[in-house]
């Protein structure tokens, strides 16, 4: 992975200190809260309900276990033993204290890791697909492309007060792994007919309230153009979004309000200004970037094959693993390993300094040490020898984190909601823990199969409820909560944005509905091979409306 | 009625004002305002600390006041008084279970 160089040792350890100054000068009252604030939030933290809240940067998801340590070791000594992996591929510290924010920075820059522009309207971590340069169906791994944006984008003289939040995506294979589609920026590695990489581009993608889905502006921009097409982008944004109002001001609703014809006009007519500048990408740029992700050197392991039949028959919980939990690597004695921490009636995401320090471990020993983020809040690790499976499933048990549920009903995604963000309306993790134990036996998860439920604690949407197959966004009515369910959307390829499907249902009810969702599913699929996905896109609303609101159907 | 509520500088911490002009760290020592003109002083008192840098984002909530216990109308300020509904190990809660 990338390995900092002096220059970039130095912008940390600089940055650093900037902001342990700044923290002393607001202690001591000689900068005001109001100026304070867009300082802190450019350093990612936030103020929340009990506590700040820190959210460090892991670039495109990628960590290695010294990194992982290190992070675990923050979690045991400056806040409260555990930490929260969130869907921009992030951690997030929920209790830490301002006083020794400055302290935790030098630790992070200690193993190459910071929190800078986690927060603020600047460009934001770059997400990429989990399974980058290990998944057996991908083209080429996004992860260097990643990079170059990461370091374009860091402390960007003209980006750095752009009219909000700016998000972009990498994903390198067909399938999309890293919703693109719902993202400011998505882009889509891929080859053209004679071979040459370069990228699909799609604009104007996001959630919130009001979701969109990206429109596709460029079929192929070849790969030295990478910069100079993303800087026209965010520089016509910079120029033309709309800054008068916080909730219109994303660049997909310039992208809807100018219309796509005429707003891509204004782009390639700022590339074509900047096309032959310093932006350009030599080939020797990317290729040196590349050569930092060069994958693992991988021995052949060919006795894996044998063995694991042998021990999936000794171990109905390694076999569920397996096969819930494991994907096709592009090597065939390997696999990608997903790490589940959505623990039957656990808390989505969260991870204590325990269970970091194990995955750590066992990175180091069995997975080249390489530990993935995944947007969808768990972990991965993208090449396990299948020879060393059973070893590494057998550590996961120890650590409590091998649920056999990658994909699955309980496998659910939740923003932190009302239990701890300042932003929320309703709470979202007691609803998903809920959930998760009603439907945790496993044999009745994989008779229902592939199903993403997504749950967020405001119209904000940080849980992604927009692009769930079942999103349920918590909402207050009337000084209670109260769970709207929709119905259909979807993150991949073929995005969707979830319908509403009827009324709300309290905190009491909202088990229970989802449970008529599900049994509705069931009862009408055309066989077990159909998941909910198809299912509803065939059906439609009419048979879960019926299920839930009977002929009594209102208007939500 | 209405009490006075903030973030602490320095760590965050959920805090009241209570009588005395003191910032406390339990909903149940602070001062409730029970008519307009102890909401105006609050108001004041507000302003006043929003010069100094000890605490921010000061806001007045409103409460009600049941034998003889605080409650916030809103559950948003309870979880605030408690802490996170999921994890009743942490926050004041924790505090409260341990001193009793």
């Amino acid at each position: 992975m990338y390995r900092y160089d002096e220059f970039d040792h130095a912008f940390v350890t600089a940055r650093v200190a900037e902001f342990s100054d700044q923290v002393q000068r607001r202690l001591a009252g000689e900068i005001t809260e109001d100026q304070f604030k867009p300082l802190r939030l450019m350093n990612g933290v936030y103020l929340q309900l009990h506590a700040y809240m820190l959210r460090v940067a892991i670039p495109y998801g990628t960590l290695s276990s010294a990194q992982m340590r290190m992070l675990a070791h923050i979690a045991r000594t400056y806040d409260k033993g555990y930490g929260h992996f969130t869907t921009s591929q992030n951690i997030q510290y929920n209790w830490p204290a301002l006083a020794d924010i400055p302290a935790v920075l030098a630790d992070l820059a200690s193993v190459e890791m910071h929190a800078i522009q986690t927060s603020g309207n600047c460009i934001r971590n770059v997400t990429a697909d989990h399974f980058a340069g290990a998944a057996a169906d991908e083209v080429a791994d996004p992860r260097p492309y990643g990079e170059i944006l990461r370091q374009w984008s860091s402390v960007h003289p003209e980006f750095s007060y752009l009219p909000r939040k700016f998000k972009i995506a990498v994903t390198g294979a067909e399938r999309d792994r890293a919703a693109i589609q719902v993202h400011d920026i998505g882009l889509h590695l891929k080859k053209n007919e004679k071979g040459e990489l370069g990228f699909a581009v799609y604009v104007g993608g996001g959630q919130g309230r009001t979701p969109m889905i990206a429109k596709k502006i460029r079929d192929f921009l070849p790969e030295a153009d990478l910069l100079s097409y993303t800087t026209a982008i965010v520089r016509v944004y910079n120029l033309h979004g709309r800054r008068d109002n916080k909730f219109k001001a994303r660049i997909k609703i310039l992208v809807h309000e100018t219309g796509t014809e005429e707003l891509t006009g204004w782009i390639e007519e700022e590339f074509a200004a900047v096309k032959e500048s310093e932006l350009k990408l030599p080939e020797s740029d990317i290729r040196a970037i590349a050569h930092y992700f060069a994958p693992p050197e991988l021995p052949p392991r060919a006795e894996g094959w044998a063995e694991i039949a042998a021990q999936r028959k000794a171990d109905s919980g390694f076999d569920a693993w397996l096969r819930r939990n494991t994907v096709a690597h592009h090597h065939p004695d390997y696999a990608c390993v997903t790490i589940s921490l959505k623990g039957i009636g656990e808390v989505p995401g969260d991870a204590s300094d325990a269970q970091m320090d194990a995955v750590a471990d066992i990175a180091e020993r069995y997975a080249f040490d390489e530990i993935r983020v995944s947007h969808e809040q768990n972990l991965v690790l993208p090449h396990v020898a299948k020879a060393d499976l059973k070893a590494v499933h057998d550590a996961l048990v120890a650590a409590g984190l091998a649920t056999a549920n990658a994909g699955l009903i309980t496998d659910i995604i939740a923003c932190p909601g009302l239990d701890y963000c300042a932003l929320a309306n309703a709470r979202s993790i007691p609803v998903a823990q809920e959930i998760s134990q009603r439907f945790g036996a496993q044999a009745r998860q994989e008779e229902i199969g592939e199903l993403k439920i997504k749950i967020s604690g405001c119209i904000n949407a940080c849980g992604h409820h927009h692009v769930g197959h079942i999103g349920i966004l918590g909402v207050e009515k009337k000084g209670t909560e109260l769970y709207q369910i929709t119905l259909g959307g979807s993150g991949d390829e073929q995005t969707s944005i979830g319908e509403i499907i009827g009324r709300g249902f309290g905190p009491g009810e909202i088990t229970d509905a989802i449970e008529v969702v599900v049994d509705t599913y069931l009862a009408h699929r055309a066989g077990r091979e159909e998941t909910f996905l198809d299912a509803y896109r065939r059906l439609g609303p009419a048979p879960f409306k019926e299920a839930l609101y009977g002929s009594d159907a209102k208007a939500a | 009625m209405k009490v006075l509520t903030a973030n602490r500088l320095i760590d965050g911490e959920a805090v009241w004002l209570a009588p005395g002009d003191i910032w406390a760290e339990t909903l149940d020592a602070a001062d409730v305002a029970q008519d307009k003109a102890a909401e105006d002083l609050l108001e004041l008192a507000a302003r006043r600390w929003a010069q100094k840098n000890e605490v921010v984002d000061i806001n007045l909530i409103d409460v009600v006041v049941a034998g003889g216990v605080i409650r916030p109308t809103r559950l948003r300020e309870q979880i605030r008084a408690d802490g996170p509904t999921n994890r009743r190990d942490l926050g004041k809660q924790a505090r409260r279970l341990v001193a009793a």
